[in-house]
C-alpha cells in the first residue's frame, strides 16, 4: 500500500503543472479558445515537446511506457488549468484504441503524428438514440471486396471539428442492440462521404456532429475483430472515464481553492464572509466531497491495470458516480458561494462549473453508473 | 503509488482472519450481527483472549505490551476485527487513558496500569462532558481542590459510555478557577470505589443504557493520580481526542452491516419478490456501498500519511473519516429499516446489564437505527468536525 507518487511521477506532476501555470491563465484560455477550432496548436505542440502526448504509448512505438497514474496525473493537471487542448480526445481515446486494439501496421502509420503533435484524433460513438449505451450502434459498416462502407450519424465528437482522424464505432451485422456485430474503424476526416458540422460546446471545448454516407475504407482500417470490438470499446471508454475522474478531481480542486480564496477576501457586514459559520461548513462539505472524489479517481486508475473486465467496469463505474455526486456538489455550491460574481462569464468559477457539468454527462451519468454498479451487486 | 496490499500486508490480514475466525466465541458474533449489546463478561473474556495473544492493545509502542506494528496493520487489523464481527478492545482503556499514561504519565502510573488496561483488569470510562459542558468541553466545571495529599473532586459528568461497568474514570477538572478556560484544567484518574462517587443510568431512544450521569460529591483522589502537569490536561485531552479520529470512520462496521442488509434483503418479500431486487433499494445501497468504498480508500490515504509523518499526529482531514463514516453508519441502519418495514415495530426489554436477548433480531433493528443517531454526535459532532476542517483544512 503507498498513496505516494514516485521521484519519476512526481517530476511529471511539477512539469505539467509547471508548463500551464505559464502559459495556461484563465486569459490565456481565453485566446487559445478564439484560435481555429477552439484551441492552441502552440499550446499542442509544447504539450508534445515536454513528452505529454507519448507518454502511454511503450517505447517501442515511441512513447514512454507510462502507466495509467501518469495519465491522472496529466488529466488532473489538465482539469485544473481547465485546458481546452483535445486530450482526451486523441491521447485517451484515438490512442487508446491503438494501444490495445491496434495492429502493428496501424500504430506505425498512426502513433509517430500523435506522439510528435502534427496529427489530432476524435471518437465517433454518441448517436441519436444511443445515449450512454456503448454497443448501441445503427451506423454500419458494411463489408465490399476491399474494405468497409460506413453509413450512419455521429453526434457531439469532441474535438470532431479538427480530427485529422476519425475512430468511428459501426455496426457490421445483428441490430441496433446487439452486443455482437459492432467494429470500430479509423476514417480520415477528409475522406470522401464525410461530413463535419462543427460548434463549440457548453463548457468551452469543440464537437461536431458528422455523418457519414457511403465512406470507403479498406479492411485494414478496422481495429481489433470487426465483429466482436465492443470488449475494446468497453476498455477504452472505461480509460476516458478514469482520465475524466482525474480532471473533475483537478477542477474541484482549483474551484475549491478559489471558492476559499474569495471567502476570505469578500466582505460583507464589514467582515470577510469566511467568517460566517454557515459558510465555512459549505466549504467543509465541498472539501469532504472533493475528498471522496479523489480516492474514487484513484480506485479508478487503479482499475484500468485489473485484469477482470467486470471487475474494472465496476469499479469505473462506481467511481463516475462518485465523482458525479462530488462534482454536482461542488461545482453548485462554489457558484453559490461566489454569489453573484459566480454567475458572470467574465470570471473564471462559472466556467468550471461548466466543464464540470459536461464531464457528468459523458460516457454515462451518476445514474447510469449507478444502475450498472446496481446491477453487478454492489462492491461489498 | 499502488493502492493494493503488500504481500506481507495480505499476510498479515490472513493471520489476523484466521486468528479471529478461530477465536470469536460464536455466540459473541452472533450477538455483535443482530446489533445486541453483549454483556460485560462475554467482552472481557473476548479481551483477555486478545491480550493472551498479545493484540490487548497492539497499537501501542511495544516497551508497554504493544506489537509495534504499522499504521497499516494497525487498520487490517481494526478492519478484521469490525468485520468478524467482535468487539474491538475497549476505546477508554486501549485508545484513550492507556497512551495519555504512557505519552504524559509518570513510571509508577505506567507499571500500575498498563498492563491491567491491556488485560482489562480495570475498566475505564471517560469524564469528559459535562451537562453544560458538551461541545464547549473546556467550559467544564468539575472542580478538585488540594487538600492535603488529596483531591477533593464536586462536580457531575455525564454521557460516560458504560460507566455502569467502570473500575476507573478518567476526568478532566477544573484546578485552578482563576486561570481562563482551557488552562487551569488537569487530567486525573480516579478510583470508581470511592466513596461519594454515585453512577446514575440514562435510558436512550433505543431503550438501552449504555450512558450515565456520574456524580462526585467530596471525592478523595490521592494527589499521585494526577497525570502529567497540573492545569496541563487540555493538553492531553487534545491529544487524546486526535487519537481518536482516524478509527472513528469504522468501516468495517459498515461493511459488515452491507453484507447482512444483503442477506435480509433477499430474505424479505414485497410485491412477491425479495426486496433486493427492487430496483430503487439496490440503487440506495449501491450508492452507500460506493460512498463506503470511497471512505475506505480516503482512509487508507489518511493512514498511510500517519504513517510517514509518525503515529500520534493526527491528519485534520481525518475529520472527513468521521463526518462520512458516521454518515454511512446512520445509512446503513436506515437501509435496515427499509428492509424490515412494518416488522421494526415490536419493541424488546432491556437486561439491568444492558444486555438484551429477549426477543427475534428483528426487533433489534430499530433500535441499532435510534442508538446509530449518536454517531455523528459523539466524538467531537460532526459539526465541530467541519469547524476542524474550516480552521486547519482550508484556513478560514
Amino acid at each position: 500500500m503507498d498513496f505516494d507518487l514516485s521521484e519519476e511521477q512526481r517530476l511529471l506532476k511539477d512539469s505539467v503543472e509547471g508548463l500551464l501555470k505559464t502559459s495556461y491563465d484563465f486569459d490565456a484560455r481565453k485566446k487559445y479558445q478564439a484560435e481555429k477550432g477552439g484551441w492552441s496548436k502552440g499550446v499542442w505542440s509544447k504539450l508534445a515537446e515536454q513528452g505529454l502526448l507519448g507518454l502511454p504509448f511503450s517505447e517501442d512505438d515511441g512513447g514512454f511506457g507510462a502507466g495509467s497514474i501518469e495519465t491522472m496525473i496529466v488529466m488532473e493537471a489538465l482539469g485544473k488549468a481547465l485546458v481546452v487542448e483535445p486530450y482526451l480526445p486523441t491521447v485517451v481515446l484515438g490512442g487508446g484504441f491503438l494501444r490495445h486494439g491496434g495492429s502493428a501496421e496501424q500504430k506505425a502509420a498512426h502513433l509517430p503524428g500523435l506522439i510528435d503533435g502534427s496529427k489530432t484524433f476524435a471518437f465517433a460513438q454518441l448517436e441519436k438514440a444511443s445515449r450512454y449505451d456503448l454497443g448501441d450502434i445503427s451506423t454500419t459498416a458494411k463489408k465490399t471486396a476491399t474494405g468497409y462502407v460506413i453509413d450512419g450519424e455521429k453526434f457531439v465528437v469532441l474535438n470532431g471539428e479538427s480530427a485529422d482522424t476519425l475512430v468511428v464505432t459501426a455496426r457490421t451485422a445483428g441490430g441496433q442492440r446487439d452486443r455482437n456485430g459492432i467494429g470500430v474503424f479509423l476514417v480520415p476526416a477528409n475522406a470522401k462521404g464525410v461530413a463535419i458540422k462543427g460548434y463549440p460546446t457548453q463548457d468551452g471545448l469543440h464537437a461536431a456532429d458528422i455523418s457519414f454516407t457511403g465512406v470507403e475504407v479498406g479492411a485494414d482500417a478496422a481495429i481489433g475483430d470487426p465483429e466482436n470490438a465492443l470488449p475494446l470499446i468497453e476498455r477504452v471508454v472505461d480509460d476516458a472515464r478514469a482520465a475524466l475522474c482525474a480532471e473533475a478531481v483537478g477542477a474541484m480542486d482549483e474551484s475549491l481553492k478559489s471558492t476559499v480564496e474569495y471567502l476570505k477576501t469578500r466582505t460583507q457586514f464589514g467582515v470577510p464572509i469566511g467568517s460566517f459559520q454557515v459558510l465555512q461548513h459549505r466549504a467543509a462539505d465541498m472539501f469532504v466531497a472533493l475528498e471522496q472524489a479523489r480516492s474514487m479517481a484513484m480506485f479508478a486508475t487503479m482499475a484500468s491495470d485489473f485484469d477482470d473486465a467486470e471487475a474494472r467496469a465496476n469499479a469505473v463505474a462506481a467511481a463516475k458516480v462518485q465523482v458525479g455526486q462530488s462534482l454536482k456538489f461542488v461545482g453548485e455550491q462554489s457558484i453559490q458561494l461566489h454569489g453573484g460574481v459566480g454567475m458572470t462569464m467574465e470570471y473564471k468559477i462559472g466556467h468550471y462549473f461548466k466543464r464540470l457539468t459536461m464531464i457528468e454527462a459523458t460516457f454515462g451519468d451518476s445514474d447510469f453508473h449507478l444502475r450498472r454498479v446496481s446491477a453487478a451487486g454492489g462492491l461489498i | 503509488m499502488d493502492l493494493s496490499f503488500s504481500k506481507e500486508e495480505l499476510a498479515f490480514r490472513d493471520e489476523v482472519r484466521a486468528f479471529f475466525k478461530d477465536n470469536v466465541p460464536a455466540a459473541l458474533r452472533q450477538k455483535l450481527m443482530e446489533g445486541r449489546h453483549p454483556t460485560k463478561q462475554e467482552m472481557v473474556d473476548w479481551w483477555r483472549v486478545l491480550n493472551k495473544k498479545g493484540w490487548g492493545a497492539p497499537h501501542w509502542p511495544k516497551q508497554y505490551g504493544g506489537t509495534g506494528w504499522s499504521t497499516v496493520q494497525d487498520y487490517i487489523f481494526n478492519e478484521e476485527l469490525q468485520m468478524a464481527p467482535a468487539p474491538a478492545p475497549l476505546a477508554f482503556g486501549v485508545s484513550m487513558v492507556g497512551p495519555v499514561i504512557y505519552t504524559f504519565g509518570n513510571d509508577e502510573q505506567k507499571k500500575r496500569f498498563l498492563p491491567r488496561i491491556a488485560n482489562v483488569d480495570d475498566w475505564w470510562c471517560q469524564g469528559f462532558s459535562e451537562p453544560g459542558s458538551g461541545s464547549d468541553l473546556a467550559s467544564l466545571k468539575t472542580k478538585a481542590e488540594k487538600r492535603g495529599d488529596n483531591y477533593i473532586i464536586n462536580g457531575q459528568k455525564t454521557w460516560t459510555t458504560l460507566a455502569q461497568h467502570a473500575d476507573w474514570i478518567f476526568c478532566l477538572c477544573r484546578t485552578d478557577p482563576t486561570a481562563k478556560k482551557q488552562s487551569g484544567i488537569s487530567f486525573i484518574l480516579v478510583d470508581m470505589t470511592s466513596k461519594g462517587i454515585t453512577v446514575r443510568p440514562i435510558q436512550t431512544i433505543d431503550g438501552s443504557s449504555e450512558v450515565n450521569e456520574v456524580f462526585f460529591d467530596d471525592v478523595e483522589v490521592p494527589l499521585e493520580n494526577l497525570v502529567g502537569e497540573e492545569n496541563k490536561g487540555w493538553d492531553y485531552a487534545k491529544f487524546l481526542l486526535g487519537n481518536e479520529r482516524t478509527g472513528i470512520a469504522r468501516v468495517g462496521v459498515s461493511k459488515e452491516r452491507i453484507k447482512r442488509i444483503k442477506e435480509l434483503a433477499a430474505k424479505v418479500e414485497a410485491g412477491g419478490k425479495p426486496v433486493i431486487e427492487d430496483q430503487k433499494f439496490r440503487e440506495k445501497l449501491a450508492m452507500v456501498e460506493i460512498e463506503l468504498k470511497a471512505l475506505e480508500l480516503t482512509q487508507l490515504r489518511v493512514v498511510a500519511n500517519e504513517g510517514k509523518h509518525g503515529k500520534g499526529k493526527p491528519d485534520p482531514a481525518s475529520s472527513v473519516l468521521k463526518i462520512k463514516g458516521s454518515e454511512i453508519q446512520q445509512a446503513t441502519t436506515e437501509l435496515l429499516m427499509s428492509v424490515i418495514g412494518p416488522f421494526a415495530a415490536p419493541y424488546d426489554v432491556h437486561g439491568d446489564d444492558g444486555s438484551n436477548e429477549a426477543m427475534d433480531w428483528t426487533a433489534q433493528i430499530a433500535p441499532a437505527y435510534f442508538n446509530t443517531r449518536k454517531v455523528s454526535i459523539y466524538g467531537g459532532s460532526n459539526e465541530i468536525q467541519r469547524n476542524i476542517i474550516t480552521k486547519a483544512v482550508l484556513g478560514l
